[in-house]
């Protein structure tokens, strides 16, 4: 008897995030107002647009945080209407705060994060070092760390958890020139391990070369495709 | 993984912080200390203070209760860690089962000091009879006290002005356990002629406001730290 199709692996091309005429509210107004985006495995995408345009709506969406008013959306093969608790997991999410713990060193925090998805101890280490926080760093408390590692130690957390696609807002804020080569190394990196990307940025040129493709976002549409 | 596994894993972490922090050991406890040698200075009769040392105790252990619960919340609040958590969909109910876990395996600890230096500080005394109604009336209003200082740390977590919140919020709340653990403290020591079999109606009180506040937390809290 043949095994039961798996649904992850069944369309291995089928996109990570379909949103189509995605209507989305924040109070009464509309946040995104009919977005339609797609975004296929493998991608670095990088949405721009102005403050207030709906990026970081669209990531939450995606997320399965913000629900959807109208229209359709599908993450990893889930329905954004009747599955955004089964989303979350799957998606991580890192904005402006990185979601450490100042007194857990890089590994305890890494290892906290893993536990909860039951990541082994291999696993843990492969994440410390993916991400380039292992060695002695790992054993720094977090709040130790510069701006980069920092941001170095969340991604980490969001490779021990096994998220499948990142949605970064504004991930270079904050950090020097090194800390961002050093950051777009690790999403490059990433990538190469199976990771889906969608990045909001105002820092276009940063951003825009480590992007495979680049969306504008502008008044809670997806206006244009580069 | 099961809602208690991951709640394990919560509290462990939050123990862990607390070990590597020492707040409890550093500030907490020397903060409890300093209110009960206040109150022995403010009362200044050993009569006095033999007759209301368990309601002394339990009103240190009330006011430390505030800074333990805004230290759990403390932690989660300064990188938005509480966010991450409710965005990688760990269950809230377990994050509350967690954090109520670490907050009353701290305040066992502080209650247990505490009753030592009431003995110390105002000379009272435990008879062997009463030390069974002790240990359970402790043990009974721990989880409720942890069960509101989490709940009501969660909502206060949100708000601007949650340092000024959550006293507000907590201490009419917890007004049974405080009226309900002075009476079965005083039964077990005795005091004023207080026999040990009247402190178990107390004991009854508080596991039902345990159980109340527990079952009703775990329900609340998602919605609450979800907006």
């Amino acid at each position: 008897m043949d095994a039961a199709p798996d649904p992850e692996h069944e369309h291995p091309a089928r996109p990570v995030v379909e949103l189509t005429d995605a209507v989305a509210l924040l109070g009464p107004y509309p946040a995104l107002a009919g977005a339609t985006i797609r975004v296929d495995p493998g991608e670095i995408v990088l949405l721009r647009g102005p403050n207030g345009a709906g990026k970081t709506t669209l990531l939450r969406v995606c997320a399965g945080l913000v629900p959807l008013s109208r229209g359709e959306g599908r993450v990893l093969g889930h329905d954004l209407r009747t599955e955004r608790a089964a989303v979350r997991p799957r998606v991580g999410l890192l904005g402006h705060s990185n979601g450490l713990y100042g007194d857990l060193t890089v590994r305890e925090n890494v290892r906290f994060w893993g536990a909860l998805v039951g990541a082994t101890g291999d696993e843990i280490d492969a994440a410390l070092e993916r991400m380039a926080v292992g060695g002695r760093l790992a054993e720094v408390p977090a709040r130790k760390l510069s701006a980069g590692q920092r941001r170095r130690t969340a991604l980490a957390c969001l490779v021990a958890r096994r998220a499948q696609l990142w949605l970064l807002d504004e991930p270079h804020a904050g950090l020097d020139a090194a800390g961002r080569d050093q950051l777009d190394d690790t999403l490059r990196a990433a990538v190469a391990a199976g990771a889906t990307i969608v990045v909001a940025s105002h820092e276009l040129e940063r951003a825009g070369s480590l992007a495979t493709r680049t969306v504008d976002v502008v008044a809670g549409q997806v206006r244009s495709v580069a | 993984m099961s809602r208690w596994r991951v709640a394990l894993l919560v509290a462990r972490k939050d123990l862990a912080i607390e070990w590597r922090s020492r707040v409890v050991l550093d500030q907490v406890l020397p903060f409890a200390g300093v209110t009960m040698v206040l109150f022995a200075f403010a009362l200044d009769s050993d009569a006095v203070l033999e007759r209301v040392a368990p309601g002394l105790v339990w009103l240190a252990v009330l006011f430390s209760l505030l800074v333990l619960v805004q230290r759990a919340f403390a932690v989660e609040a300064a990188d938005g860690a509480l966010d991450a958590l409710r965005v990688a969909g760990v269950d809230p109910m377990s994050i509350y089962w967690g954090k109520g876990l670490s907050l009353a395996l701290q305040l066992l600890v502080l209650e247990a000091l505490l009753l030592a230096a009431a003995v110390v500080l105002y000379g009272a005394e435990v008879p062997a009879e009463g030390v069974v109604l002790l240990v359970t009336t402790s043990i009974t209003a721990t989880p409720g006290l942890a069960a509101v200082g989490t709940l009501y740390g969660g909502l206060a977590a949100g708000f601007t002005g949650r340092e000024t919140l959550l006293p507000l919020l907590v201490l009419p709340a917890v007004a049974p356990v405080l009226i309900g653990a002075t009476r079965a403290v005083e039964s077990a020591l005795g005091t004023a002629g207080a026999a040990t079999s009247d402190g178990w109606p107390w004991v009854g009180l508080l596991t039902v406001f345990a159980v109340a506040f527990g079952v009703g937390g775990s329900l609340a809290f998602g919605p609450l730290i979800d907006e």
